[in-house]
C-alpha cells in the first residue's frame, strides 16, 4: 500500500512536472540544491559581509565543478587556444605572472594588468576601472573582447551544446540541458566567488594560531603597513573595494584615464580600483598597467614617485615618508600575505 | 483497497492542482466558472513620420534637415501596468524587446488580466535598476541579444543605427543605456488608451503602440548629425535622446 502510494505523489508529481506551469522569471534561474556539498562558501571571522552572497544562485557541488571547467575550457575563445585560466594562473593568484597587460588570442595584447582572482566575493565591482558591478556579469568582458577570447557568447554555447558532456553536467546543474548565457555565467560566479583566500601566515597571526609566528622585522612592517598603507589596503580584505589617483604617471601609449570611463565624472579621471595584497609577492607585475615587476619597485614608487595630479588623493599628495628599512620590513610583511592553502587548492586547479 | 487509491488519488489531483496555479484562482467546481480574468494582445508599430519604418534602404530625414538610413531599431518596453476604474493589471515579468528586424518581437499577450475595463498604460522604455544589477538575466534580457553592455554592466533601452551623410563619421549611432543619476536613459511612459477596453474572459483585446522615430530627434531637443551622431554611453547626449524618446509613442488603436 504504502508502495503504491509513493507511485501515486510521484505520478502527481511527474504530471505537475510536465504541465505548463507559472512563467520562469527571467532573473531567476535556481540551482538544483546538492546535499554532498565539497564546496562551500563561509565567511571567515571577523570579515565583513560578502557583496555577493549567491541569491538566485545557489552554491552547489554541481554549479561549482561546471563553472570550473568553463574556466578552464578553450573553447570559450574563437580560435580554441585561450581560456580563463591561460591568463588566470593558480600558482599567481590567478593573476598571468611575467604580463603586464592581457595576452588574448593571437598574441594580442589588451591594456590593463590581468587582476589576480579571489575573495571576489566581497568585491562591489570588478576591471580596473569597476565597470562591472555583479560577478556574474563579468565572464561575458573578456569572452567577447576581441583582444582576448574574441567569441559572440552565442558561439561558445553553440560549441557547449555539441558537447554532451556539458549538457550532462547542466542539466545535474541546472536542472535540464539547456545552455544559455544565464547557466554559463552562473555556473562561473559559483567557481569564482567560492575562491576564497584566508589561510596566510598573517591569518594564522590573526587567529593566534600555530604558524603564525610573526618575526620581529614582519611586526614591524605590519606596523608600518598599517600606517603607511592601511588606508587604501585596510584589513582584513586589503583593499578599500575603492578608486583612487595612485601618483601614476599617464603611459601615453595606453593612455588610460581609469575610472572616468565609467563614470564620466572629471574627479575620476586616472583612478583605479584598489587591489587586494593578499598574495601579492606572487601576483606580479604590479599596478593597472603592470609597469612595476617588483614590490620594491611599488614601493619606491610610493616613496619617490608620487606624481601630484590635479585630482590627486587626498591621502596621496605627496610622497610617503619610508626608511630602506621600513620598505624592507614592509615587503617582509606583505610575504606573510601568502596563501599556500589556496594556490594550492585543488578545488581550484584545472581537473 | 480500490477506495484508498481513490483517496490517494483525489489528495495527488490536489496536489497537483495546488502545484500548478500559480495565482490564486477560484476553487475547480463542476459547473463551469465565469472567467474572471483575460488576455490583451499589445502590438507595436515603428514609424517614421507617417509611415512604417523600412530599415536599409529607405532615406529619412530628421527634425534639423539631416537624411538618414536605419538599419537597426531596438528598444526595452518593460514594467507594463494596466489601469481602469477600480482595477489595475501589472505583467509579471515583464521584460520585452521589440526589435524591428523580428516581427515576431513586435506584438505579445499579456495574460491573467482581471476583467474590467482598463483606460490607461503605464510602461517604461527601459530596464529597470533591479535587473541591470542583480546578475545574469535571460529571456528578452539575455546579453547574447546585445543590448548589454559588458564594459560598463546595464542594458541599452533602445539602440538606433544607421547611415548619414551629415554624420562626419557617417553613420548614425545611438545606444542609449545608463539605469540610474542624471543621465539615466530609463524613461516612464503613461497613457490613456485611446478609448477604454473592456477585457472579458472570452475576447482578445487588442493596444497598438506607435513609436515615431522622427519624434526621438526632435522635441524636446533637435539633434543635429553633424555633432551628435555616436552616443554610447550615459550622457547629456543620452539624456538628451531619452528625454525625446519619452515622447515618441503614442496609443493608435484600443480595442478588440
Amino acid at each position: 500500500m504504502k508502495k503504491l502510494l509513493i507511485i501515486i505523489l510521484l505520478g502527481g508529481l511527474a504530471a505537475v512536472a510536465s504541465l505548463p506551469g507559472c512563467k520562469p522569471d527571467p532573473s531567476i534561474d535556481i540551482a538544483a540544491p546538492d546535499t554532498s556539498l565539497n564546496i562551500s562558501f563561509t565567511v571567515p571571522d571577523g570579515w565583513p559581509q560578502p557583496a555577493y552572497t549567491f541569491t538566485n544562485n545557489t552554491l552547489t557541488q554541481a554549479g561549482f565543478e561546471l563553472g570550473r571547467k568553463l574556466f578552464y575550457d578553450t573553447r570559450l575563445s574563437k580560435d580554441n587556444t585561450i581560456s580563463c585560466g591561460s591568463c588566470h594562473q593558480q600558482f599567481a593568484a590567478f593573476a598571468h605572472l611575467d604580463h603586464n597587460v592581457s595576452h588574448g588570442i593571437h598574441d594580442l595584447l589588451g591594456t590593463r594588468n590581468t587582476p589576480a582572482l579571489f575573495n571576489m566575493a566581497w568585491q562591489s565591482s570588478f576591471f580596473w576601472d569597476g565597470g562591472v558591478t555583479n560577478i556574474e556579469n563579468q565572464p561575458i568582458n573578456p569572452m567577447q573582447n576581441p583582444v582576448e577570447m574574441d567569441q559572440p557568447v552565442t558561439e561558445a554555447i553553440n560549441k557547449l551544446s555539441a558537447d554532451e558532456q556539458y549538457r550532462s553536467m547542466f542539466n545535474t546543474a541546472f536542472g535540464s540541458d539547456t545552455i544559455n548565457s544565464q547557466r554559463i555565467f552562473k555556473a562561473l560566479a559559483q567557481f569564482m566567488a567560492a575562491m576564497v583566500s584566508d589561510n596566510s601566515k598573517y591569518d594564522k597571526y590573526i587567529r593566534g594560531e600555530s604558524g603564525g609566528e610573526l618575526t620581529a622585522q614582519e611586526l614591524s612592517g605590519l606596523s608600518l603597513f598599517r600606517l603607511k598603507c592601511g588606508n587604501c589596503h585596510p584589513e582584513p580584505l586589503f583593499t578599500d573595494d575603492k578608486f583612487h589617483n595612485d601618483g601614476l604617471t599617464l603611459d601615453p601609449t595606453f593612455n588610460d584615464t581609469g575610472r572616468i570611463r565609467i563614470t564620466g565624472n572629471t574627479q575620476d579621471r586616472y583612478k583605479f580600483k584598489v587591489p587586494s595584497l593578499r598574495n601579492v609577492a606572487r601576483s606580479a607585475p604590479y599596478m593597472h598597467d603592470g609597469r612595476f615587476s617588483t614590490l620594491d619597485a611599488v614601493l619606491e614608487h610610493y616613496r619617490s614617485g608620487i606624481y601630484v595630479w590635479h585630482n590627486a588623493d587626498p591621502l596621496l599628495r605627496q610622497n610617503i615618508g619610508m626608511s630602506e628599512q621600513d620598505k624592507a620590513d614592509i615587503i617582509a610583511f606583505l610575504n606573510t600575505l601568502t596563501d599556500e592553502t589556496f594556490l594550492h587548492d585543488p578545488r581550484f586547479s584545472e581537473q | 483497497m480500490k477506495k484508498i487509491f481513490l483517496r490517494y488519488s483525489a489528495l495527488s489531483l490536489a496536489v497537483i492542482l495546488t502545484a500548478v496555479s500559480c495565482k490564486k484562482k477560484d476553487p475547480p467546481s463542476t459547473t463551469e466558472p465565469e472567467p474572471t480574468t483575460g488576455k490583451v494582445k499589445m502590438e507595436f508599430f515603428n514609424n517614421v513620420g507617417g509611415s512604417s519604418l523600412n530599415l536599409d534602404n529607405q532615406w529619412y530625414v530628421n527634425e534639423h534637415g539631416d537624411s538618414f538610413t536605419v538599419s537597426k531599431f531596438n528598444y526595452y518596453i518593460t514594467n507594463i501596468v494596466l489601469t481602469g476604474s477600480g482595477t489595475s493589471y501589472t505583467e509579471s515579468n515583464s521584460y520585452h524587446l521589440v526589435q524591428q528586424s523580428d516581427a515576431s518581437s513586435q506584438s505579445f499577450d499579456m495574460t491573467d488580466i482581471p476583467v474590467g475595463t482598463y483606460d490607461s498604460v503605464t510602461f517604461m522604455i527601459g530596464v529597470d535598476k533591479e535587473h541591470n544589477t542583480s546578475g545574469a538575466q535571460t529571456g528578452a534580457l539575455d546579453p547574447v541579444n546585445g543590448m548589454f553592455w559588458s564594459w560598463s554592466t546595464g542594458y541599452i533601452m533602445l539602440k538606433v543605427e544607421g547611415h548619414s551623410p551629415q554624420s562626419p563619421s557617417n553613420l548614425v549611432e545611438f545606444h542609449c543605456g545608463g539605469f540610474s543619476g542624471l543621465n539615466s536613459s530609463v524613461r516612464t511612459v503613461s497613457m490613456p488608451l485611446s478609448s477604454p477596453v473592456s477585457v472579458t474572459g472570452s475576447n482578445d483585446v487588442h493596444i497598438h503602440l506607435t513609436a515615431d522615430l522622427l519624434k526621438m530627434f526632435k522635441s524636446p531637443n533637435v539633434i543635429d548629425f553633424s555633432t551628435t551622431y555616436s552616443v554610447t554611453m550615459p550622457d547629456s547626449n543620452a539624456k538628451k535622446l531619452a528625454d525625446n524618446y519619452a515622447n515618441m509613442f503614442s496609443i493608435t488603436y484600443a480595442g478588440l
